[in-house]
């Protein structure tokens, strides 16, 4: 019965994990496009490098939300404490 | 609930060895671009250059482009390391389009060999640069205080190209398994273009951290005598 408790706390853990671990990059995300946009009205004419580092970057920006997946996946499938 | 991504399909046994579904399809990738590759060779020729010839060729020139601008170095002893890296990368990422395949990249272990591999390719760069002793002293540059700094920098570079690499790759299997789960044929496929191009992204990005990695080991000039 013990297991019972950790399963539950895992899962809301997980959950919360992922949502907090969205705010971060969609903010950074938001602020890097508008950026990026403001970049691309200045100067049009540097569109391929903008986008290509924008997209990099946004790769970049978007691996700490995939940490906090990976952590939430772990805490499902792979706990350490559920054994 | 649907499978845990950290676990894989035992395919057969082979004595001692369990050989899982993504060792196979790694093999596969292998084997079948190796085949291309001797296959691109045996058509090559300086006088007429077909189709294929000319597409490599200007996908080599763009690698090579790619390289000089980001290492600031001579591309030629790197090619071989960086463009396999790409090449496999790329097609183990796309294999996932292929029905009935996952993709290699999606196993931690691939993804973890995938970056020891770089790591090494940084120490030895690093050591035929400096030299041993010289290479291991820059961990300790300027002071001895950054020592565990510079060891732990070390050690999560590994982990955070590997969780990269399978975190994008995984996260996109597990998203088509469940919205196929979810809403039926034909639904996934946007998310599979998606997929398409996280996976595109996600080789260029792994590439370039490798070479900015190798680039940074083996043509460090702050070198005190």
């Amino acid at each position: 019965m013990d297991n019972h408790w950790i399963e539950l706390v895992s899962i809301v853990c997980a959950a919360l994990t992922v949502s907090f671990g969205a705010i971060g990059p969609a903010l950074a995300e938001g602020r890097s496009v508008s950026a990026a946009m403001d970049a691309l009205a200045r100067q049009p004419e540097a569109a391929s490098t903008i986008s290509r580092t924008l997209f990099v970057g946004l790769a970049m920006i978007e691996t700490t939300a995939i940490y906090c997946l990976v952590i939430a996946l772990l805490l499902l499938f792979a706990n350490p404490f559920l054994r | 609930m649907t499978n845990s991504p950290f676990k894989h399909e035992v395919l057969l046994h082979l004595g001692p060895l369990t050989i899982t579904a993504p060792v196979v399809t790694t093999w596969g990738v292998m084997l079948a671009l190796v085949l291309g590759a001797a296959w691109l060779r045996s058509r090559l020729s300086v006088r007429t250059p077909g189709r294929v010839q000319a597409l490599a060729e200007l996908a080599l020139d763009l690698v090579q482009t790619e390289m000089r601008s980001t290492m600031n170095a001579d591309p030629a002893p790197f090619l071989p390391m960086i463009a396999t890296l790409f090449v496999f990368i790329l097609t183990a990422n796309l294999s996932g389009l292929i029905p009935g395949v996952e993709p290699p990249t999606a196993a931690l272990e691939t993804d973890l060999a995938l970056a020891l591999a770089v790591f090494a390719a940084v120490l030895g760069w690093g050591i035929r640069r400096h030299g041993l002793w010289g290479y291991l002293r820059s961990y300790a540059q300027p002071s001895l205080l950054v020592l565990p700094l510079n060891l732990i920098e070390a050690l999560t570079r590994i982990v955070s190209m590997s969780v990269r690499l399978f975190g994008n790759i995984m996260s996109g299997v597990v998203i088509s398994t469940v919205v196929l789960g979810l809403a039926g044929l034909l639904v996934p496929v946007p998310f599979m273009a998606l997929e398409l191009l996280t996976g595109l992204i996600q080789a260029y990005i792994f590439t370039v951290l490798a070479m900015v990695f190798i680039a940074a080991a083996a043509s460090e000039s702050s070198e005190p005598e």
